[in-house]
Parts: C-alpha cells; structure tokens; sequence
C-alpha cells in the first residue's frame, strides 16, 4: 500500500509514542493543530496532552526543555516546526545539547531528537526557505540526517530515538506529496544510500533535490547517492562510487560558498584525487536571499537541467 | 638568428620525425650542409641546410615528431653572436607543446600503470583533457608503424591530389631508337663495365634539354600560378623492393654529361633503396621521368607528382623504338605544346651523341 511521506512521518511518531513512553513530542502547533504540515493530525487525541505538547513561540525555550527531559531520562521529539525558526534555538542545540556529554565527562548524555522542515520551492520567500544542513552538519556533538524518502520519513526517527546523543531530522515539505511504498524498516542512520546506479558519473545529494538528481541521471547514466545522514557523513560510499565513475557533481540545496557540497567536494578531492578524470562540480541555489516569484525561485534552486548541464561540461 | 625549418620534402608529406643531427651547437655549416636526418613516410632523409651559419640551439630533439615548417634548429649568421644575436620571435600561432597538457588525474595513474606513453594520447575531455578512456583507446596496442602501408597511403594521397587538382592531358609519338641504341653500344665498348652507360641516360637527359626549352613543362604550380624553372632538376621515378616507388631528383641534367649523370643516377638508385635521400632531392623536382621498359611495356600513362606540371613516361624498347608519352597540366600547357616537346624529345634522340 502506498503511502505519502507526510504518512510516513506520522506513522513514525505515532510507533515511537506507542512503542515507549518515555517519548513525547512537542513543539508549536504539534497538538491541537496537528501541526504546521498536518504531521502530527490525531496524534493529541490518541496520545493525550501529556504526551504531544503545544509549547508557545520560543525556541530557546523549549527546546532547552527538551534537553532538560533528556538529561532527565525522557526521549523527547522537539519540534521546531522550521529550519528558519532554528536560529533562535541555535544556543541550546550548539552550546549545551552538542557539548554537554563533552564537558560533564561523558556523565551526561542528551538523547534528544530534533524535527524541522527545511528548504526552499514553496513560494514562502527569503525568511522561510532556508537550508541550513551544512551548518548543523558542521557541529560535533550531534547526528544530522536528512529523510529524502518514503522509508526513511517512516523509519528514521525509530533509529534517531534510540541514539543516546542529540539528533537532528530534517524533513522535507517540497516532498510531503511523494508517494511510495515503506519498503524496510532495516533502515539505519550511518550509511548513505546509491538510489541509483550508473557509470558516467556519481551525483551526490540530498533531502529534496533527490528526486532532481534522480531525474538528471536518467539523462546522463549517472549514478545518485542519497547522503541521508550528513553527519558524520559517510564518505565511503562517495568515494567507493566516484572511483567506479571518476566524475561527481555535488547537488546541495544550500548556498554554494561554504556549503555542505564544498565539504564533500574537498573529501573527495581529498582521498580521491587519482580516481578523477575530470574536476569536481556543483549545482547550489545561487547566492541570492531565495527570491518570493515562482519563476525566480526556481530558478534560484538546483533544476535537473542545471545538473545535466554540469555533468555534460565534465563530459565535454 | 636563423631559423632552420622543417621543409616539405614532397607533396605527400606533412610531418617529419626528426632522426638525428648531424651538426652539434658550435659547429658551422655552409650552404648544402646536410644537418639532420628525418623520417618521412617514404624514406629517412638527410635534411640540407641553404644558409651559411653555425649551429646555435637545436630547437627539435631526435625522436620528435613535428609537422612541416616547425623550427627544428636556431643559427647564428656570420658574424652574430650569441650574447647579442636577437631571438625570432615564435610565429603566432600557438605552441601547443610548450603549454601543460591537461590530463586527468585518473588518466595519468592509468597510463603508468599500463605504461602507457601519454605523449602518443589523444584527449577527449574537456578542454581536450585526456581521460581514463583516451589512455584506454590508445593502449590498443600500436601496431608497428608499417612502412609500405604509410607509403601506399602516401603516395594515393599525391595521386588522388593530382587527379583531383590537375587536368592531364596526355601525349604519346613512338620514337626511332636505332641511332641511340647503335651509338649506346659503340660508347660502352669503350668503357668499362662500371662506367657504361644505360639508355635511361640519355632519355633523362632529352627530357631535361627539351624541358629548358620548354619552360611550360617545366618547374611548379603553386597558389593559382605556374612557377617556371631554368634548371630542370629531373625526378627519377624509382620502384623500391618493399613496393611504392620514390621520385628524387639529379640536379640540372640539361647541365651535365652523360658520364657524371650516369653515376648521379647509380647513386641516386643505391641510396633510394637503401633509404637515405637528401631533402633537397625530395622537394626540388621540377618534372619527372618514368621508365617502365624494363617490365615490357609499350607505353605509358603516367599521373603528375604535384606541384609538378608534366611528367614524361617511356615505355619499352621494341623493334628499335620506343613510346614516349608526357601527361602535362592543362592549367599551364596547351597540348600544341606539349606536342612540340614530345617532338623535341624525339629530335634530341636522333642525335645522341650531342647530347
């Protein structure tokens, strides 16, 4: 039976607040709402008040809560609705729930996990179409794992919750409408995924510009790796495929100086370097605030086309 | 400074690998100098050099291949010297070999591995970058260069040329060879046996006289225009043993006698076959002479070696006479004339003893 990956986020917080209950969600609007993205629908009425908890508008604050009930021996779900919104949260996540096992000694663990939408392509302008992966990603202390499927919007949380330390989920609402069939629930948050083979070129991506990467492979026979977990990345997988092509662009939806595709671009100039028969490429939306007109914001984006035509120039 | 290039040494030829020099850097060299040697696709082939000069820098390093005109080797003139003699400038035109061949890193751990020469690589990538494919098409092992394949191809692209660029006409007059013969055989009793001369000597020598005199048979045609000669530097079409045949020349033969052409011609043979012509013997020409008596034929019908405009056949001789025929290029002569070459010819046959 198909499903979409709205579905299958549900269907995840509803197994975890079955299966255990130290695990609560909260977060704005998550309760009576049914949250912002209608993830949560119904959720409040099966688990009760106690269990899925509308919190007022401040990040700082509850998700500090929620370190607080991780230390305390909960597993809280915290969501902070967006990545944008995770900004004035960024104290907690970056100064006590990355540092504090660090600091105490390995006395203390805080395994909390954290749910935020993140990306652009919905026409909500420049404040609400951030993607901020690379950032978190850049952090020790916490996992980052972004769910660009049907499986993993299903399965990921499960394995989040039972990680001792902090995790952070992004979700993708540019895929919300996706429909698939939940394969596995063998899913783990260590490894990156080939979504699809092919042999001219290894495309790496993910969260939503998967099903790009995807469609400019058909193209140019190129082979898509889903990173799905962009921290600690698995660069194994990258550059196991990258040797098999010798050519690999980088699909990141963040900006280009500084990204999250400059990062795996420097691993595989890195430990790859005599594998490659051509320079290593990118497709970043452009370094604009994402702009509020449709056209503009697509053109803003990656765009299969944009990432063909990367691939044909390292063709030649 | 002067710049000593690569000349073309036959209209097939495009490129040339350098052999060897023969002058080192600080000797000098006078006009007809031979300074190096080159492989061409039909012969190596001792290069001359017609400037005076002493060897400066050798530009080009034996084992290089180079298409026409590269500079192989910069001289000093007489008199320059080397702190203060000025540099040519390099033409325009972009030298590919100085810059950083772009190879991919993938591309150049390949090629060690199979040792694989990446010089020999064709690059297909981008901006002409060579790619683990471009290392694995050129591992397909390089067949030995095989000669006679390279002078078959050779030899039917300055046919096809002149096929293509050239309107033959052709002419033919059986000649009486009864006075030449007799006198041939009076002259060689008196020589001997190494000294004696063949009848191919007096017909090179016919021909040379009737081509000075007919400047319109003679000499080049080059951009739109005919470049007559006043020597007539004959071409010797030579059959080697490997097959393909060459057609070097001997200098001024309306010039020379009989007895200096005859060991002109024995050498010429000798070193066409065993591979060492001189460039200039390559490349000046200025009409050409066929003889294929030997193998029984009547007449023949040769084709043109471009930039050439004529090219004179003899068949063999029977019944004391021979067929002489001369295709010649229609764009410089009118067959009114080439007749009257062909008569020539024949007249120049009557009395070889003044030739």
């Amino acid at each position: 039976m198909t499903i979409t990956y709205r579905e299958a986020l549900r269907a995840g917080l509803y197994e975890a607040l079955e299966k255990d209950g130290r695990v609560f969600l909260m977060g704005e609007d998550v309760g009576r709402y049914g949250g912002t993205y209608a993830v949560s629908k119904g959720l409040l009425e099966k688990f009760g008040p106690e269990r899925v908890r509308d919190t007022p508008l401040s990040e700082l604050g509850f998700v500090g809560a929620g370190i607080g009930a991780a230390l305390g021996g909960l597993r809280p779900i915290v969501e902070v609705m967006t990545v944008n919104f995770s900004l004035l949260a960024l104290d907690q996540i970056v100064n006590s729930a990355a540092t504090l096992r660090h600091m105490s000694g390995g006395q203390l663990s805080v395994p909390l996990v954290i749910r935020m939408s993140s990306g652009a392509g919905r026409q909500l302008a420049a404040q609400h179409s951030h993607s901020f992966e690379g950032w978190y990603a850049h952090i020790p202390g916490i996992k980052v794992l972004a769910a660009a499927t049907i499986d993993d919007a299903r399965f990921m949380l499960g394995a989040a919750l039972a990680e001792p330390d902090p995790v952070i989920v992004f979700e993708y609402p540019a895929l919300f409408e996706t429909r698939g069939e939940p394969a596995s629930d063998a899913v783990d948050i260590s490894s990156a995924r080939i979504r699809r083979t092919g042999s001219k070129v290894t495309l790496v991506t993910y969260g939503a510009s998967l099903p790009k990467a995807l469609a400019a492979a058909e193209e140019v026979d190129g082979e898509v790796i889903d990173l799905r977990v962009l921290r600690p990345l698995d660069i194994d997988t990258v550059l196991e495929s990258v040797r098999k092509t010798r050519r690999a662009v980088v699909i990141d939806e963040g900006w280009r100086s500084g990204s999250l595709a400059a990062e795996i671009m420097a691993r595989i100039a890195e430990q790859a370097f005599y594998d490659l028969d051509a320079p290593l490429a990118r497709v970043c939306t452009e370094e604009v605030p994402i702009p509020y007109a449709r056209h503009l914001e697509e053109a803003a984006l990656p765009q299969p086309e944009k990432i063909v035509r990367a691939v044909r120039g390292m063709l030649a | 400074m002067i710049e000593f290039k690569l000349p073309s040494m036959g209209a097939d030829m495009d490129e040339g690998k350098l052999l060897e020099w023969k002058v080192k850097p600080g000797d000098k060299v006078k006009r007809g100098d031979i300074v190096a040697v080159v492989d061409t696709t039909k012969a190596a082939v001792e290069v001359e050099i017609w400037e005076e000069g002493t060897m400066h820098e050798w530009v080009v390093q034996p084992g290089e291949t180079v298409p026409v005109g590269t500079v192989l080797a910069l001289l000093l003139a007489p008199g320059e010297d080397a702190a203060t003699a000025v540099r040519p400038k390099p033409a325009a035109a972009p030298a590919p070999a100085v810059e950083r061949r772009r190879i991919s890193p993938a591309a150049r751990k390949h090629a060690q591995e199979l040792g694989v020469n990446l010089d020999l690589v064709k690059g297909t990538g981008p901006e002409g970058a060579v790619t683990v494919e471009d290392v694995e098409k050129a591992r397909a092992p390089a067949a030995p260069v095989d000669r006679n394949l390279e002078m078959r191809k050779a030899i039917a692209a300055a046919m096809s040329r002149s096929k293509r660029e050239i309107p033959h006409y052709y002419l033919s007059e059986t000649v009486p060879m009864l006075r030449a013969t007799e006198w041939l055989a009076r002259e060689n009793e008196k020589r001997p046996v190494t000294g004696r001369l063949l009848m191919a000597v007096l017909q090179l020598k016919a021909v040379a006289l009737a081509a000075a005199k007919f400047p319109d048979l003679n000499g080049f045609f080059r951009d739109g225009a005919h470049q007559p000669s006043s020597a007539a530097h004959v071409g010797v079409a030579i059959s080697l043993r490997q097959g393909g045949l060459v057609a070097p020349a001997i200098h001024d033969v309306q010039a020379k006698p009989l007895d200096e052409l005859m060991r002109n011609l024995a050498d010429l043979v000798k070193r066409a076959r065993a591979g060492s012509l001189r460039s200039s013997e390559m490349s000046d020409p200025t009409i050409t002479v066929t003889n294929l008596g030997e193998g029984g034929v009547e007449a023949v019908f040769p084709i043109i070696y471009p930039p050439q405009v004529a090219i004179v056949g003899f068949g063999g001789i029977k019944q004391q006479a021979v067929v002489a025929s001369v295709a010649a290029d229609h764009r410089v002569s009118d067959g009114h004339r080439g007749a009257l070459f062909l008569a020539e010819i024949a007249r120049l046959l009557q009395e070889p003893e003044k030739l």
